[in-house]
């Protein structure tokens, strides 16, 4: 990864250094990244991208193939050098997706588990557990069992079972997953207080890019086993590298070779026309690989293999081709289907090259189009993002 | 398990009582002849039973020691079950390691042996001249065939594999999740399985432990080949009811409707709720 994030040496105490390598099947798990303590890692992905197995691996329920796995200098899984501490012997602490809580144990034995297991008597690790109730508002669910719980407190209790073991790395598996929006939304905010309280590296594993950018201090996307990208909620969100991320941030993505014209005039060409109107505007052409080209106006030359991204709502739509003005992207398409968002409609349009297009739902009615109706799209080429690929 | 009550069927009958349909003819009249065929036998029990020699026959020294052996090597042989059962049923439901399936086979062929084969093949291993029991013998001067032990043993061998089953069955069904939680807050293997599995499978081995306590008290084709039939040291109830039917009928009856009791005491606990397997309330 070119712009990969590159941890500060200088405050590595209880650092997570992680290389997985696990084969499952078909399915090869293969990521390396680091986790700095106090930060909030969220690894994003789609299903079956090996969110799970990372998870399962870093909490010592799987074993690693090869690679290593280092928390603050210390391994615990290095097949190279036969290392591997068991689960149960790890500082690590896991909020599983369903919560897991025992059904047979109130809330306050859920959260003494722990304490209990390391060698705690039952009077000292209930204290324990009192004090974590006590810091996460859960004392008067104390004498209650797990199955006479909302999802936000289990939540909240699975998360106070796992800070009771004390641990140094902290882990949560799509956390806000089984909860229902309104709830979501609460314990979302809670949940972000409650990880900026705690110490050492937190990483958070999540399919939601909303749940990703509001929690974490920098995002792992991964994809079939691999890292695609990695970078801040920010950046991530800016320059998406693969469709996948460029879905989940809402943003129309392509991958093309960018061709640096010999002057700043474009060569009319390979251009759809009426965007060469002006040579005014040092703008680059890239040749799409899934057909068509898009002109950006980009701050600095580009040449090579590159990304383009474009924002829905920066897409036009006309009935008829429109009229040469500024320089713009102007090409045709077919309209494939529509899906309502929350104040707009987002039109699915298939052409060279395909685009999404946000439109007001009264421009729709205006524009009166249906499935497998013609329409024209332009861009401005300031609209247009080109960045390096890979 | 079918011998288990079927929770799922109960709940469906209460949910849809206005559902009553009249069976065909084609399906209705065997059914009415195997209620028949059933319960008839049981019925004739009752009928022939010796109402009034009944305390006569029951305060036999025969009868009280038989029913005092059986009591007791049934419990001891339910003893033996658990503590080396729950080990099996957990080794073979949570392990990974070539030939398991095999093994579990292997494991609950009593369940369909024969029984006599069963008394056989435990002579064969532990009887004076067994490959085992040959050591027993040379070394420790013990022989097992044809005492009170032995009639603990037979009955282990057959009685065990219904707990293991039942046992097993609840572990590879119950939440493995819990388990990996309670590791990942530091619980060594020994404390998952205290604090998490037992809670769990509990009902289970409850209803595993009746299975096995009323199969062992039943137990008659092993033991009286392993163990044999003397009074007071190997006689238990089923070989007592075997030798009374040919001395004294009347009293074949009368402790074969003593074992009645016992079986349908035992189905009575089955049925109810705190030996339901799979109920965690």
């Amino acid at each position: 990864m070119s712009g990969a994030w590159e941890p500060s040496r200088a405050d590595e105490s209880n650092n997570l250094a992680v290389h997985a390598v696990v084969s499952r099947g078909e399915f090869t798990l293969d990521v390396e990244f680091e986790v700095l303590p106090g930060e909030v890692l969220a690894v994003l992905g789609p299903n079956g991208a090996g969110k799970t197995t990372l998870l399962r691996v870093l909490s010592g329920l799987s074993p690693l193939e090869s690679g290593y796995l280092r928390l603050g200098g210390q391994s615990l899984d290095e097949p190279a050098r036969n290392v591997f501490v068991p689960s149960e012997q790890r500082p690590v602490g896991l909020v599983f997706q369903n919560y897991r809580l025992f059904p047979n144990l109130s809330v306050l034995d859920n959260v003494a588990f722990a304490p209990r297991s390391n060698g705690s008597g039952r009077r000292v690790s209930r204290s324990v557990a009192g004090q974590w109730l006590d810091r996460l508002g859960l004392v008067e669910l104390a004498g209650r069992r797990p199955h006479q719980l909302s999802g936000g407190q289990a939540q909240r209790v699975a998360l106070a079972r796992a800070l009771a073991a004390d641990p140094v790395l902290l882990l949560l598996d799509e956390p806000l997953s089984a909860l229902d929006a309104r709830t979501r939304l609460e314990v979302r905010g809670e949940l972000r207080r409650h990880l900026a309280d705690f110490a050492g590296p937190t990483l958070l594993v999540t399919h939601d890019p909303l749940e990703a950018m509001m929690m974490a201090d920098r995002l792992l996307v991964i994809e079939g086993g691999r890292v695609v990208q990695q970078g801040t909620p920010a950046e991530v969100a800016r320059h998406p590298s693969t469709q996948y991320v460029a879905r989940l941030v809402g943003l129309n993505l392509y991958e093309g070779t960018a061709e640096t014209p010999a002057t700043t005039v474009p060569d009319a060409t390979t251009l759809a026309s009426g965007s060469a109107a002006s040579g005014s505007v040092a703008s680059g052409s890239v040749a799409l690989d899934g057909g068509g080209s898009l002109i950006a106006a980009p701050e600095e030359a580009m040449a090579g293999r590159v990304l383009v991204s474009v924002r829905p709502s920066s897409v036009s739509l006309h009935p008829h081709r429109p009229e040469a003005g500024s320089p713009r992207n102007v090409w045709s398409g077919r309209i494939k289907g529509f899906e309502l968002l929350a104040d707009r409609v987002r039109v699915e349009v298939v052409g060279e090259p395909d685009a999404l297009v946000d439109i007001t739902p009264a421009a729709l009615a205006e524009l009166g189009l249906v499935e497998g109706s013609l329409v024209w799209l332009s861009v401005k080429a300031t609209e247009v993002e080109v960045y390096p690929a890979g | 398990m079918s011998l288990m009550p079927d929770r799922a069927g109960r709940s469906y009958r209460r949910a849809r009582p206005a559902q009553r349909r009249t069976a065909p003819a084609a399906l209705a009249a065997p059914a009415l002849l195997g209620f028949a065929f059933l319960l008839l036998p049981l019925i004739a029990l009752l009928i022939r039973a010796p109402w009034s020699g009944m305390t006569r026959i029951l305060s036999q020294q025969a009868v009280a020691s038989a029913l005092k052996l059986s009591l007791i090597a049934a419990s001891l042989a339910t003893v033996f079950s658990l503590l080396l059962g729950v080990p099996v049923a957990w080794v073979l439901a949570r392990m990974q390691f070539p030939g398991r399936s095999g093994l579990r086979a292997l494991v609950t062929v009593p369940l369909v042996l024969p029984p006599v084969v069963g008394g056989v093949a435990l002579l064969s291993s532990l009887g004076r001249n067994g490959v085992l029991g040959r050591y027993l013998d040379q070394w420790f001067g013990v022989t097992l065939p044809f005492t009170t032990p032995a009639v603990v043993i037979a009955e282990t061998f057959v009685a065990m594999p219904f707990l293991i089953v039942s046992v097993e069955g609840a572990l590879r069904s119950s939440d493995q999740g819990l388990e990996e939680a309670a590791r990942t807050l530091g619980a060594s293997r020994l404390t998952v399985f205290r604090r998490v599995t037992l809670p769990a499978v509990g009902p289970s081995i409850l209803a595993g432990s009746v299975l096995c306590w009323a199969r062992a008290m039943g137990e008659f084709g092993a033991t009286i080949t392993f163990a044999g039939n003397f009074p007071g040291t190997t006689q238990t109830m089923p070989s007592l009811i075997y030798i009374a039917l040919e001395t004294d009928p009347d009293a074949a009856i009368a402790l074969s409707l003593v074992l009645l009791v016992v079986a349908v005491l035992v189905l009575a606990l089955l049925r109810d709720r705190w030996v339901r397997p799979g109920n965690t309330v």
